[in-house]
Order: structure tokens, then C-alpha cells, then sequence
């Protein structure tokens, strides 16, 4: 199994990344590579095995959903965003989105 | 009298308590061990010798009073730098986090935190714990203290070179196929990866987080005891933490080996292994035969699988955690995006470097739509039946060892350009992950003047054993005492 120049830029803009021209067939090169070595995988008949997940097969734990007070949560909001790179008026400033 | 960075936890505990030292003594002594030897090794990204002599000043008043003292009171140590430190940059080896000054604390930083121990610094390691090297890390590579031509192993790297050269008392480190283990093997320390969800996740940056575990990096199983009291055990802000009960993990240290069952996986002592490097590990295997343990062969038949079931697995689910990193909420930002998507590709593609990158393709891929059962699914099955060996394997035996990794240390950049090759380097410790073992690596000899690892696999939650294994065999060898010349 190998993967093309074409396929790798087109995985690159699912995982918003740009990989374009000569990058893309270095790329594409070495995860071929990887797949191949994946590839191994399908020698191995699996058919009835249960897919594992997680090592203890544990279930999720949900906590409890409860409220805070509107000044703990504004102080905890304010500590996030004060590493933001750009907020205005208590929120995350990104490019605009809409016309 | 052993020099104060030669000294065990129990010694330094003793020393502390006794007033022979300080613990503003003892933070100097690693502070200028730290300023003397670190430009070598560059074991550490970010110093924080402020915080560590106020804390030491702390743990000096704490000293001054009666009373039973908590077991890390006063012991210097480094956090690797993935964990999240509150007020002190965290980050992870990536450009992306290079300015990234997390508000809170990961539960192991204030598990430690609270039982005394002094933070001197975040160390160096491969970029979001993506390598075997740390040749991938943004901040330079760590060199090994052993030989500064050669790695020190990774993704750990800089926590195993920093207790090598004996920067700190002891470090801590995560391990996702190995990070934990080969650069212990690597650096001649002793490094414990414990059983999957017994070390809280919170806090520490997520690669493939079915896998990431926490663990400590120490100069012997004594001490690696210590800093697991400290930090197992259940949190309720990790939902995957296990709420089974912890042990005293020092409690059972020096229990005799009479009787015990060590399996030896026929798969890892195939000819594949080079054989040096099967003869040191099979020559430490012997020094447990003559303290009581039978060495009995079994098979993990489908350990040849966990590489590629590994690559499938560990990318997928780093592609979806990394893909929190997107230039809006905090780390790097690419310079006036002109909309939402080139904000997104460019803040990607300028902090993430080329193994990530690679990586996150990876995991992509094999999760796009038409690929997610030859893939993803397929490699879900192929864990199971790796579990499956493990499981049959304990039936027969009460511990699995091995090498920890397939040669002692390499060059730089003699893996760099082929990801394969740099992936097999993890071939003996990647299947534990997969089934969520424990698993430690004891130094256990030299090839070429360079370390060698002794890996030991244990049973579910059963990290005493393991310890206690590890603490015979270093009360009766003196591997783990040597010290790398010039440090």
C-alpha cells in the first residue's frame, strides 16, 4: 500500500496542514514506508476478535454537572484568556468568519 | 562519603532529616550541577531556580519541625516538559508551546509539589513526545552523558540524560510505546512505566492518550518506589485514572526471589537480537536465577504485530489531539492570518515540525472515511490479541524480561531520515503499552562502554513486583551506581 503525492495534500488540508509540490513526494515517500510496515497487519486473520480500545476496557466516567458561581467562572475564564493570542471583550478574537 | 548527587532518596532523606544538610544546601548543589554540566547535555529547556530555592526555603521551615516528614520533603527533581506547570512555560518541545505559561498544574506536578519535593526545571524532550531520539525536539537535541555523539534516547530524553549526569535527584517522564523505558535503557537509569491509568493523565499534554502513562525516572528501583507513592492513584479529573487502591510501593522491596517465575518471550531473544547485546541481558538474566527466580521460555506470538498495530494507533489518536492546537486559544499564532483557514494551515504548519507533521498525516489517513477498518479497526483487533498473548503468558509466569531496546545507543542522525528504523527502535516496548502492562527498564551492563537495559514486564497493577525484582538485582549488581565519566 502506498500513498500518493496527491493523497498526502489532500490528507494535509483535512488535518489543516499544507503539504504541496516537492514536500508532498518526500511525504508521500516515507509514509509509504509506514504503511507498508502497517501492512503486516493484514496477514493476521481477525475476524471475531473484539476491538480493544482501552487497555482495562473501562467505560466512561462521567462527573457530575453542576453549576458555578458566575464570578469563579469569569476569574477562571480571565486566567484562559490571558494566554490567548488575541480576545476582546471576554472572548477568543479569530479572523472574520462572515461577511 | 558518597557526594550529596550520588545519594539514594532514602540517604538524602536521612541527611535532610538529621540537619547534615539543607534543602536550600542541596537545590544549591543541583542548581550549580545544573549550571556546570547542562550546556553538555542540554538536559533542560526551562530553569527555574527562583521558584526551586523558594521552595526549598519552604521545605527547610517544614524540616525545622517535629514530626514524621513527607518522603520527597526537600528533594530536588525536573519535570519533563510535557507536563503543565502553572506559572512556568511548558512546552512539550514544539515551537507551538514555545510561549505557552499554563494556568494550572498537571495532578502529578501538585502531587509532588505537595509532598515537598523541590521543581528545579522542565527538561528537554522529543516534540510531543514524537521520537526515540529527542532529535525531534524543537530546543536542540539532549546529548547522551555516556557519549555526547550519541542519543539519549526518547521521547524522555532530557529527564534520563539529566539523572544520568545527576542534574536532579530524579525525573519524571510518559511513555507511550517506550518513552519512559529506552531512554532509561539508553542513559543507565531506572525508569518505570506503570499500569495504564495508575498515574494521572490530567495535565499532561495527550499524544495517544489510550497509551500515555506517567512515570518516574530514578537512579534505582528504591527510589523509583519512592516518587510512585507520590504520584499513583486515582483523580477525578482523569476519567481513565484507575480507582483500584495503591500499595506502598516500598513495602515489599526486599522480599526474597525464591520461587519467582520469570518468562523469557522466545520472539525477543530471536535472532533478530544482536547478539552482544543478547548475551549482557541474558548474563543479568543469570544474577536472577542465582537469587532464586527460574527463567522459563514462553511465547508472545503476535509481539512482531505491535509496531505497525502501534503506528496505526498512536497517530490516529494524535492527529485528534493534536488538532487542538490552532493558533485561537494559546501557544503559537502565525503572523496576520488573512482568513480562518490560512490562520489554521498556518499556525500548523510554522509550529509543528516535520515528525508531527508526519504523524498527524499518519493518523489522518488511517481514520479518513474508506480506511478507518483496514486501518484503525484492524489495528484495535491485532491490540487484543496482543493483550490475549500477555494474558496466556501470565498464567505461567509472575514477570516477563527482555532487552528494553535492540541496541545500546546510536549516533545522531543515523535513524533520522528513515522513520522505520527509528520506529523499531521500540520494538520491545511498544506491545506493553498496547496491552496497558507495567513496565521498567534496569540498567544491566555495557556493550561498547555504553548502557544496556534489562526491560521487566509485570501483571496488571502489579508495580511492587516489578520494584521488588529491580531492587534484588541492583542490591546484588552495581550497574546502576556508575556514573557517566566527567559528571
Amino acid at each position: 500500500m502506498s500513498i500518493t503525492p496527491e493523497e498526502v495534500s489532500k490528507t494535509a488540508k483535512l488535518a489543516r496542514l499544507s503539504v504541496e509540490g516537492e514536500e508532498a513526494i518526500e511525504v508521500a515517500e516515507r509514509i509509504s514506508a509506514i504503511l507498508e510496515l502497517v501492512e503486516q497487519m493484514q496477514a493476521t486473520d481477525t475476524q471475531n476478535v473484539e476491538p480493544m480500545a482501552n487497555p482495562h476496557d473501562a467505560v466512561q466516567i462521567l462527573r457530575k454537572d453542576e453549576t458555578g458561581t458566575l464570578p469563579d467562572l469569569i476569574a477562571q475564564r480571565d486566567k484562559f484568556l490571558d494566554i490567548a493570542p488575541e480576545t476582546q471583550d471576554g472572548l477568543f478574537l479569530v479572523p472574520k468568519v462572515i461577511e | 562519603m558518597k557526594a550529596l548527587h550520588n545519594q539514594s532518596i532514602s540517604e538524602l532523606r536521612q541527611a535532610l532529616d538529621n540537619k547534615a544538610v539543607s534543602a536550600k544546601e542541596l537545590t544549591l548543589h543541583f542548581l550549580e550541577r545544573i549550571e556546570q554540566f547542562d550546556s553538555e547535555i542540554n538536559s533542560f529547556v526551562t530553569l527555574d531556580a527562583e521558584g526551586a530555592l523558594a521552595a526549598a526555603e519552604l521545605a527547610d521551615q517544614s524540616l525545622s519541625k517535629d514530626g514524621a516528614k513527607q518522603g520527597l520533603l526537600g528533594i530536588p527533581f525536573a519535570h519533563k516538559d510535557i507536563f503543565c506547570t502553572r506559572g512556568i512555560r511548558t512546552t512539550c518541545g514544539s515551537k507551538m508551546l514555545s510561549n505557552f505559561v499554563p494556568p494550572y498544574d498537571a495532578t502529578i506536578v501538585s502531587k509532588i509539589g505537595e509532598n515537598g519535593a523541590i521543581h528545579l526545571g522542565k527538561t528537554n524532550m522529543d516534540e510531543f513526545a514524537m521520537g526515540s531520539s529527542n532529535e525531534t525536539s524543537y530546543y536542540g537535541d539532549v546529548k547522551n552523558p555516556w557519549n555526547k555523539d550519541t542519543v539519549p534516547g526518547g521521547s524522555s530524553g532530557g529527564s534520563a540524560a539529566a539523572v544520568a549526569a545527576r542534574l536532579g535527584v530524579f525525573a519524571t517522564g510518559t511513555d507511550t510505546g517506550g518513552s519512559i523505558r529506552q531512554p532509561a535503557a539508553l542513559c543507565g537509569i531506572t525508569g518505570l512505566k506503570p499500569t495504564y491509568g495508575r498515574v494521572s493523565r490530567y495535565g499532561m499534554i495527550a499524544f495517544a492518550s489510550s497509551l500515555d502513562q506517567a512515570g518516574p525516572m530514578t537512579r534505582s528501583a528504591e527510589d523509583a518506589a519512592h516518587v510512585l507513592n507520590a504520584i499513583a492513584g486515582h483523580d477525578p479529573l482523569d476519567s481513565t485514572s484507575s480507582d483500584r487502591t495503591t500499595q506502598d510501593y516500598s513495602a515489599d522491596l526486599e522480599r526474597p526471589l525464591d520461587g519467582l517465575r520469570i518468562g523469557l518471550p522466545t520472539e525477543y531473544f530471536d535472532a533478530r537480537l544482536d547478539s552482544a547485546m543478547a548475551d549482557t541481558v541474558l548474563q543479568a538474566l543469570k544474577e536472577l536465577e542465582k537469587l532464586g527466580a527460574s527463567l522459563i521460555d514462553i511465547s508472545l506470538p503476535n509481539s512482531e504485530l505491535s509496531v505497525p498495530a502501534y503506528y496505526v494507533i498512536a497517530p490516529a489518536e494524535a492527529s485528534s489531539n493534536l488538532s487542538r492546537f490552532d493558533g485561537v486559544r494559546y501557544g503559537h499564532r502565525c503572523e496576520d492570518p488573512k482568513d480562518l483557514m490560512d490562520l489554521y494551515v498556518r499556525t500548523r504548519n510554522e509550529g509543528f515540525g516535520s515528525e508531527v507533521k508526519r504523524r498527524i498525516l499518519v493518523g489522518t489517513y488511517a481514520l479518513s472515511a474508506g480506511y478507518y477498518d483496514a486501518y484503525y479497526r484492524k489495528a484495535q483487533q491485532i491490540r487484543r490479541l496482543i493483550q490475549q498473548d500477555f494474558t496466556a503468558a501470565f498464567a505461567k509466569v509472575d514477570i516477563i524480561a527482555g532487552p528494553t531496546s535492540p541496541s545500546p545507543a546510536f549516533k545522531f542522525g543515523e535513524k533520522q531520515t528513515d522513520p522505520v528504523a527509528m520506529y523499531l527502535e521500540d520494538i520491545y516496548t511498544i506491545a506493553v503499552n498496547l496491552a496497558g502492562l507495567p513496565g521498567m527498564s534496569v540498567p544491566a551492563g555495557f556493550l561498547n562502554e555504553m548502557p544496556v537495559g534489562l526491560q521487566l514486564i509485570g501483571n496488571y497493577f502489579d508495580e511492587s513486583k516489578l520494584l521488588n525484582v529491580a531492587h534484588r538485582f541492583q542490591m546484588t549488581t552495581d550497574w546502576h551506581e556508575k556514573v557517566p565519566a566527567g559528571f
